[in-house]
């Protein structure tokens, strides 16, 4: 227990490590995910195919594989992302960027066509049907899961640890090595500190889910 | 294309016009940009004889040597999802089922708390943990992770499952006589697996790819030998090496995922299926990630 205090500066660093890699890369995949959604419902067919061939390549594709191939196969073509931080997040950023165009789809696609078409018949223009009536009922839907995204992207920052990312997982490996005696404490501290993160998010979600509930 | 969309009306004349013309647009684009891509590709000489290290592979090394050692990549993968599979569903199963049919709110709190642990920690954490503080075998550390998540997530699944089964189930099984305990085995535990089971597939699609983690506790999986076999042949030989690998993850991977989007079409189809108060079967929640984010609770009751 002792040891988890003296090194809680070095824990404390993979913590703010692990936040930043989840933040980053959860703001990079929302925007992406949310322009592979838009290619996924858009009436152009090009990228239709386009989007669905990419979530369904990378949903299907472990995360270590997706890190293994910007670390080792990308350098070997030429373009040498800085490996540590700059690589985590690119290979976070596409791969959670799949899951979250899956949450926002199935949001779009949960609300019933007569919707749409009750706000066409009123004289909605496409505009106001989108913004107005579509869009606030797919949200509605899309916030929850797009919450356990996010949390499923908090616990994968921790593969970073293996391809040269000093995260939490990989100061927990690199105390436990200093200490041994005492690595039940350090895995136990550094498993807390992950579920800060992660309980107060999925309490979050089920209380979003809650008050968004409505009647279809 | 003709499926019908809540964002767009029947496109009439002049917006099939349109479609057509951004149709030829955005495809020539994208023929445009693969082509640059497999030009440049051409250029950094990927297309040599690099590929070679497929079938005639350099340093006195045969395919079949190549090909073997692959072989024995995917069959450790596929082993140690093949143990931690049926563990954790027996495991989660079990675990839902307690939670279900005890008396004691204290025992059912305690079975909740346990779910909440094991899904809110890294798979990855999980595997160090038995690597390096109980000292286990890399295939055992593999695992045990693989095990104690996704027990987690397959006691989610069945508890999300039993909750969305008509109340009438449990009632008529508890008027009967039977111990809650009874009830829930013998009349709610075989519907709700039934009606999860497309969900309880795909949650094997994320334990096949979280086997992958393997790799950095040195488990000689199919990621793994892909790399021992890079570094043995040089850096050259990444490309059409990892090809092969990725290949390979993303077809079983694939193939597996159909087989729940086909279960699940059956689902929708089938009798037998207990339907709840909406009179539509509940649709699972598929969970996605190397470290799905899981299931929301239960289903949402729908009102009518």
């Amino acid at each position: 227990m002792e040891t988890f205090i003296e090194e809680f500066g070095l824990i404390w660093g993979g913590f703010l490590a692990t936040l930043s890699l989840a933040a980053v890369a959860g703001a990079l995949a929302l925007a992406l995910g949310t322009v592979l959604a838009a290619f996924r419902v858009s009436p152009v067919g090009p990228l239709r195919t386009f989007g669905t061939l990419y979530v369904e390549i990378v949903r299907n594709t472990p995360l270590t594989l997706m890190f293994f191939f910007w670390v080792f196969v990308v350098p070997s073509l030429g373009f040498v992302p800085e490996l540590g931080f700059q690589t985590s997040i690119i290979a976070l950023t596409l791969y959670t960027s799949a899951f979250v165009c899956e949450a926002l789809r199935a949001g779009i696609n949960s609300v019933g066509v007569g919707q749409a078409e009750a706000a066409r018949s009123l004289g909605f223009t496409f505009g106001q049907t989108l913004s107005q009536v579509v869009l606030p009922q797919a949200w509605r839907t899309s916030v929850p899961p797009l919450i356990s995204v996010l949390i499923a992207l908090v616990k994968n920052t921790s593969v970073a640890a293996g391809f040269a990312f000093t995260e939490m997982v990989a100061i927990s490996k690199r105390l436990t090595n200093l200490h041994a005696s005492d690595a039940i404490f350090i895995f136990f501290g550094i498993g807390v500190m992950y579920l800060l993160i992660t309980i107060p998010l999925g309490i979050l979600a089920s209380r979003i889910e809650r008050k968004v509930a409505f009647a279809r | 294309m003709s499926e019908q969309s809540v964002l767009y009306d029947v496109p009439g004349p002049r917006a099939k016009r349109r479609d057509v013309i951004l149709n030829v647009v955005f495809t020539a684009a994208f023929l445009v940009l693969i082509g640059f891509v497999v030009m440049s590709l051409y250029r950094r000489g990927v297309f040599d004889d690099r590929w070679q290290v497929l079938w005639d592979p350099p340093k006195s090394q045969s395919a079949g040597d190549v090909w073997g050692s692959l072989l024995r990549g995917i069959r450790a993968t596929l082993l140690a999802a093949a143990i931690a599979a049926p563990m954790a569903l027996t495991l989660g199963i079990l675990v839902s089922t307690l939670r279900r049919g005890l008396r004691f709110k204290v025992s059912r709190g305690s079975m909740a708390v346990i779910t909440e642990l094991a899904r809110g920690l890294p798979v990855l954490l999980l595997m160090f943990f038995a690597r390096f503080v109980l000292g286990w075998e890399p295939l055992w550390s593999v695992v045990f992770g693989l095990v104690v998540y996704n027990a987690a997530v397959v006691a989610e699944i069945v508890r999300a499952g039993l909750a969305a089964l008509p109340k009438g189930q449990r009632e008529a099984g508890l008027s009967i006589g039977l111990s809650p305990m009874r009830t829930t085995l013998a009349i709610e535990l075989p519907q709700a697996i039934r009606i999860m089971l497309p969900a309880l597939v795909s949650q094997l699609v994320v334990l096949l790819k979280d086997s992958s983690l393997g790799y950095i506790v040195s488990y000689e999986e199919l990621l793994r030998i892909m790399k021992t076999n890079r570094d043995f042949f040089g850096d050259r030989y990444t490309i059409p090496l990892f090809v092969v690998g990725a290949g390979i993850y993303i077809t079983i991977n694939i193939v597996v995922s159909r087989l729940a989007i086909r279960l699940e079409s059956r689902m929708r189809r089938s009798q037998h299926v207990a339907r709840t108060v909406s009179g539509e079967a509940p649709e699972p929640h598929t969970a996605p990630g190397v470290t799905a984010p899981t299931l929301q609770a239960a289903p949402k009751r729908r009102g009518p």
